[in-house]
């Protein structure tokens, strides 16, 4: 076990500088990041001024170096349109997001697991019938869609719950629900189907005629197996849903991380875009990391490998 | 004799609707188990063997539906134990061991907890007394080392290891009747000759009453206190070992026998003997002998032939039409015993 961590930690170590020289490397390919700052009426002496204030005229990899030290000490540099510091509005706004992906991956696995678990135990009867109709539904409905008719019933006509902000709890309902449907189709998939395959195996066998009570064989012997390439994909998920809420934040204007990318992209903040960039993709890469690590906690075998 | 009598079974009978009809993989098997005995069921893959024991232990699938004339195990009719009341024996007064020790432990879990999990089931919720009753067990199964053995996982144990650990599994509460259902068969050879004589040796110990459940005659030969041999779902010959050994009655009981090497006696490069022909099907209506399409000495008569064994004394008993006359008229004849 030390020395697997050791080694998935040295991989995602390698995919985090990987990560870095691609979001670096973002900002250069998509224009001249001068005549972004600039805009259109800027002149051409603008411009070389642009340039030598913002160091765009050194080598690339010196830029490359030097952004990546600064980013390293939490430096992503200022907003080209709000003139404030990237990592002040990041941290400012980054509470809301992980709570809303945090509620979100939490509501999917609370709606999957038990579902694709009474699926898996009854295959073809009702309650499976059931569970693979909402199943269907969310893979088949746009988050957007499903969004805007929660507004529509929920917060229009029953007036139940807050349709925009972020201030209190009630704020966060609706969009974990949007945000967490999304996920629960594939993930109650996969347990009932891990389910299935672990309720008919030899150890699950020797459970019973170990005597053991019902609920014991189910959870203790048969969860433990099924779950253990849910909760990787789970980990997969998370990281969509931090990096998907920009749709769910932007329609329920809950101003967190998401909100922002998409602000700043309508607006070429390169800098807040890069920085949030980062920080999606460092988050990807630990979560995979965990998951990793945490399937090898409840599959010993896992390790050897 | 009849008060160390464990375990009771009189014509018992499993049925599974499949697509085709109903399957009758087991027909009306009887027997009976006593203290310190050893039973052996002998037939080949498809007899209904395993489904006979998985029907004592309550463990058959959802839609095989079982019916008896007797279950008595301890004295207590099973038959209509609901399935808590069945848990609570199982593991505990009886208890099974499968024939995939590869994958019959739960890999996720270390086999000092699956093996204490037992104990604490059955026998109280005393951490201590089930983890001594562990050690005690994989010493006495033969795993070295057996106190550090405990946090490990299956995955780092050999077959032939898994299945001692099972064994210890299997007796982690005492039980009264173990059943063993092809225990060997997944191992090598010789690891098959250690675990058989080890399970032998702890039968005698505990004074439990076995099932052993097998196609290798040579098995039997060696711990067997009572065979049966099982054709298509039914009892064919049953009886003491060595008189079935010694004197088989039924055709089926003979081609087996002539299946096993036997030391000093089988030349090297003589061919072994073989039962021609497969198990039939065992859907719809059967009726007569289902033996007869492989039988030397089938006649007409087979067909119609009813399921009442010939008694010959001393618990031998066989059923077949053609043993009497001509089998025994052809071994006289041969001046084989």
């Amino acid at each position: 076990m030390p020395a697997y961590t050791l080694k998935r930690t040295f991989v995602a170590f390698l995919i985090l500088i990987v990560v870095s020289g691609l979001t670096f490397s973002l900002s250069h390919l998509s224009a001249d990041p001068a005549l972004t700052i600039g805009g259109e009426q800027a002149s051409e002496e603008d411009i070389q001024a642009i340039r030598k204030l913002y160091g765009f005229d050194r080598p690339i990899y010196v830029q490359y170096f030097d952004w990546l030290g600064r980013a390293l000490a939490g430096d992503f540099g200022e907003s080209y349109h709000y003139k404030q510091r990237v990592f002040d509005m990041i941290s400012e706004r980054i509470g809301r997001t992980m709570l809303l992906g945090t509620l979100a991956i939490l509501f999917a696995l609370a709606v999957s697991i038990p579902l694709g678990t009474l699926a898996a135990m009854r295959p073809n009867s009702i309650i499976d019938r059931i569970a693979l109709f909402i199943a269907v539904l969310g893979q088949a409905l746009p988050t957007f869609w499903f969004a805007l008719m929660m507004i529509i019933v929920f917060g229009v006509w029953w007036r139940w719950l807050p349709i925009s902000g972020h201030t209190q709890w009630a704020n966060y309902v609706m969009p974990t629900i949007a945000l967490g449907y999304y996920a629960t189709p594939a993930l109650m998939r996969l347990t009932r189907a891990g389910m299935i395959e672990v309720l008919a195996s030899d150890y699950i066998r020797t459970a019973r005629a170990k005597g053991l009570s019902p609920a014991s064989v189910l959870f203790k012997h048969a969860l433990r197996n099924a779950i253990i390439p849910v909760v990787a994909l789970a980990a997969v998920w998370f990281g969509f849903m931090l990096g998907g809420s920009i749709v769910i934040e932007t329609i329920f204007n809950l101003k967190g991380i998401g909100w922002l990318s998409y602000d700043a992209l309508l607006r070429s903040d390169l800098p807040v875009v890069q920085a949030i960039v980062l920080v999606f993709a460092s988050f990807y890469v630990v979560l995979t990391l965990l998951a990793d690590l945490l399937n090898a906690y409840l599959d010993p075998r896992i390790s050897v490998r | 004799m009849a008060s160390g009598v464990i375990l009771e079974v009189e014509n018992l009978r499993v049925d599974i609707p499949v697509a085709a009809g109903m399957l009758h993989p087991v027909r009306g098997i009887g027997f009976s188990v006593s203290r310190g005995e050893t039973l052996c069921i002998v037939g080949e893959s498809g007899c209904g063997k395993s489904l006979t024991s998985l029907a004592i232990m309550g463990l058959l699938p959802k839609t095989a539906q079982r019916t008896a004339d007797r279950m008595d195990f301890l004295g207590r009719d099973i038959r209509h134990l609901g399935e808590r009341e069945m848990a609570r024996q199982r593991g505990g007064s009886m208890s099974m061991i499968f024939q995939e020790p590869m994958t019959s432990l739960n890999p996720s879990y270390t086999i000092g907890n699956q093996l204490a999990e037992v104990h604490l089931r059955h026998v109280g919720q005393n951490r201590t007394a089930a983890r001594d009753r562990a050690v005690f067990l994989l010493e006495k199964v033969g795993i070295s080392a057996a106190a550090s053995r405990l946090g490990q996982y299956p995955h780092q144990l050999s077959g032939g290891q898994r299945q001692r650990v099972m064994i210890a599994m299997a007796l982690m509460c005492g039980p009264e009747l173990i059943i063993a259902d092809e225990p060997t068969t997944a191992l090598d050879v010789t690891i098959q000759a250690q675990i058989l004589h080890l399970l032998a040796e702890l039968q005698r110990e505990f004074q439990m009453g076995m099932i052993l459940i097998t196609h290798d005659l040579g098995i039997v030969a060696r711990v067997a206190d009572k065979v049966q041999v099982m054709y298509a779902g039914k009892t064919v010959e049953e009886g003491p070992c060595e008189t079935v050994f010694d004197a088989p009655m039924h055709p089926y009981t003979q081609g087996l026998l002539r299946c096993i090497p036997i030391p000093g006696l089988t030349r090297r490069g003589e061919r072994l003997g073989s039962v021609p022909g497969i198990v039939p099907n065992l859907v719809g209506t059967l009726s007569g002998c289902m033996f007869r399409n492989r039988c030397d000495h089938a006649r007409d008569a087979c067909a119609n032939m009813r399921d009442e064994p010939t008694h010959m004394g001393d618990g031998h008993a066989y059923t077949c039409l053609r043993a009497p006359e001509e089998i025994l008229g052809e071994r006289q004849a041969a001046g084989t015993p």
